[in-house]
């Protein structure tokens, strides 16, 4: 039984920049399979591969089993939701969802049937008439799902389909996107830069970086199982620690020293790391507990002491800035319960920070070139002296 | 109130424009209407009193003949010009960034040379022992008795050269402006090439169109030099008929007459412009930056 959808071995190169440097992903049937990724790393231009308007320099596109590769993009079932919609500025609303079925040749009652179908779902039909120019964003946006949806396409491709929308609208459209997607039940290819789109939307997220891809998972996964910086750097917000891993503990933890501290730090060791490798301890900042006493000890728990650089209250979080050592170490607590008598943790308090050893990651240390992307406070971004071997990795993407 | 005092202003700023306009233009346009119904005198000037006769000459047969080739040759001149400026626009449009600019220069590098310089170097090239003339022979194309020059279709060449790029400068600016993913959306909706084409880009550059249509035909049903100059007794057109009146015959209420139906032909058209134009809401979709 083949794939549904199969992209092997693709490279592409515009001019001196690789593009797409060797991808292999599979997606399929019905799934909502995300693309995400910084500017320039290569995803609009694999979906465009997909559409036909790219032709990759290497590797094939199969679709339900049959390479698509060479066909021009008409003959393809994929159609595509641009990302400024690209309604046809001389037509209605109504005519710019009949063009696809008109250029098939549909007979003209189906077409009035179909198109009165698709108004309904996208709810346009008081619009039917207007011109887009005339129409808001959120219209726009609809009549574009509406226009590539009456194709029933195996495929739908969605390129920032949201980018262009305020965040309220855009909220509003991630909703009703997914449940268009399930009452439609057809495969969206979902391109986009915006990790929170990315994760609520998603079955399954392939997260890219310079052309190849990182990590593919569902959105919990690639959030709390990063398998590279990049990827857990990218996807919401993290500190790296850095060190090498001193010895193996317990089964399947293991103790990493960081020259910086003392005690070594417990941490779980899931990529079965041995002694001496160089890593990155990743943890996020809503994995620390935050406290001016010191915290009960606890055999998994790891503990550091410091100093509130910085405190930036958020309503729902607040987000502190802990210096350890050479560290500046986010953290961020929700109040679960807000006590007003409580003494709240200040601007140069000393503060106790822990955490649970399941909650830290090691990760590969990454390139120097990947670090303008990793938006990650200065003090904890190192300098690599050498180049980590990245053998993990490419056992990881197919999964 | 303030409304009131814009509306004012308004009048005030337009007030030069249209001072100009109504004095240099729509004053001597009436003038020239008028005198159509006057009669001519001995001495080339114009007579007293008020006559129909001017108009009853252009009965003469002669005249629907010239008045018909004038209307041909501008037509299939503007139908040449835009069906080569299409083209030449939708490359020049879709040319990297870098080689715009060259190319629009060498549309408008003609301009920099005098008009009567390039129609007597047409004159040159085609003339019996012109290079072009020679080349033809030689190359078996034409024979060596027939001549190149004194017919209607050489005007037309001359014709198509010289409109050429006011066909081609405001399809290019609209072709300029023109979204392109629509081509592409069209193209993911099931058009080939040049479906998406004939469907989405000539409605897209649709003004564009229309201005090289107007800036086309109207100077050419005026034309007078290049017929002059290129054609023969068999390619006048109505604006050598004019200068033949005027300036041979002495006949200004002749000249007048005719002039003014040249002027008919050309508002005819600008009047149904705005019918075809449509309304003004083809805004071009703001780009944002590809990933």
């Amino acid at each position: 039984m083949a794939e549904f959808l199969e992209f092997r071995d693709i490279k592409k190169s515009f001019g001196a920049v690789q593009a797409v440097d060797g991808v292999s992903l599979t997606v399929q049937r019905g799934e909502i399979f995300s693309l995400l990724g910084p500017s320039g790393c290569g995803k609009t231009t694999l979906l465009r591969m997909l559409a036909g308007f790219e032709a990759p320099d290497q590797g094939r596109i199969l679709l339900n089993g049959v390479d698509i590769t060479d066909q021009p993009p008409h003959k393809r079932q994929v159609n595509t939701i641009f990302q400024n919609y690209a309604l046809f500025p001389h037509m209605n609303v109504r005519e710019n969802i009949a063009f696809g079925l008109k250029l098939a040749k549909v007979s003209r009652k189906e077409i009035d049937e179909r198109v009165d179908a698709m108004l309904e779902l996208v709810q346009m039909r008081d619009q039917a008439k207007k011109r887009p120019s005339e129409i808001s964003g959120g219209q726009k946006q609809r009549v574009a799902i509406a226009r590539a949806l009456i194709l029933k396409p195996q495929v739908l491709l969605l390129d920032e389909p949201l980018a262009a929308l305020d965040l309220k609208l855009r909220q509003r459209m991630l909703l009703e996107l997914d449940l268009i997607h399930d009452e439609v039940g057809i495969t969206f290819l979902y391109v986009t830069h915006d990790q929170g789109e990315a994760m609520s939307l998603s079955d399954r997220v392939a997260v890219m970086n310079s052309g190849k891809i990182e990590q593919i998972g569902t959105p919990i996964e690639v959030y709390e199982a990063p398998t590279s910086s990049f990827v857990a750097a990218f996807i919401g917000d993290t500190n790296f620690l850095e060190g090498a891993v001193a010895a193996l503990a317990d089964g399947d933890y293991c103790r990493v020293r960081m020259p910086e501290f003392e005690s070594p730090l417990l941490c779980f060791n899931d990529k079965r790391l041995s002694v001496g490798n160089r890593v990155y301890l990743s943890i996020r900042p809503e994995k620390f507990t935050i406290s001016r006493e010191q915290p009960q000890p606890d055999r998994l728990r790891n503990m550091l002491q410091g100093k509130v650089e910085d405190v930036i209250y958020l309503g729902n979080v607040t987000k502190y800035w802990v210096r350890v050592g050479e560290y500046r170490i986010s953290v961020s607590r929700q109040h679960n319960r807000f006590l007003l008598d409580e003494q709240p943790i200040r601007w140069e308090d000393d503060v106790w920070i822990s955490w649970h050893a399941d909650d830290g990651f090691m990760l590969e240390r990454y390139s120097e070139s990947d670090e303008d992307l990793l938006q990650v406070p200065p003090e904890t971004v190192f300098e690599t002296e050498e180049e980590p071997e990245d053998s993990s990795q490419d056992g990881e993407d197919r999964r | 109130m303030n409304q009131r005092r814009r509306a004012w202003r308004e009048i005030l700023l337009t007030a030069p424009s249209f001072g100009w306009l109504v004095v240099l233009f729509v004053v001597p346009t009436l003038v020239v209407f008028a005198i159509a119904f006057k009669p001519p005198d001995a001495l080339g000037g114009i007579g007293h009193g008020w006559t129909l006769g001017t108009w009853r000459h252009l009965g003469n047969p002669n005249y629907p003949a010239i008045i018909w080739r004038t209307l041909w040759m501008s037509l299939v001149t503007t139908a040449l010009c835009v069906l080569l400026a299409v083209p030449t626009g939708y490359c020049m449009a879709r040319a990297p960034r870098r080689w715009r600019q060259p190319l629009m220069l060498l549309v408008v590098v003609p301009f920099w040379t005098s008009f009567l310089v390039r129609v007597f170097a047409w004159k040159t090239l085609l003339h019996p022992d012109g290079a072009l003339k020679r080349l033809l022979v030689a190359l078996h194309l034409v024979a060596d008795s027939t001549s190149l020059l004194y017919r209607p279709e050489t005007v037309l060449l001359v014709l198509v050269y010289t409109y050429l790029p006011f066909a081609i400068l405001p399809v290019y600016a609209a072709s300029e402006k023109f979204d392109f993913s629509l081509m592409e959306a069209a193209q993911d909706l099931g058009a080939h090439r040049f479906r998406a084409f004939v469907s989405v880009f000539l409605p897209g550059i649709r003004r564009g169109l229309l201005t090289a249509v107007a800036m086309v035909l109207i100077p050419a049903l005026g034309s007078y030099v290049i017929p002059d100059v290129m054609g023969g007794t068999n390619s006048e057109m109505i604006g050598n008929k004019i200068a033949q009146r005027t300036f041979v015959d002495r006949n200004l209420p002749h000249a007048s007459a005719l002039a003014t139906l040249l002027m008919l032909a050309v508002l005819l058209p600008l009047a149904l412009y705005p019918l075809f134009a449509g309304r003004n809401n083809d805004q071009k979709p703001d780009r944002k930056e590809v990933a």
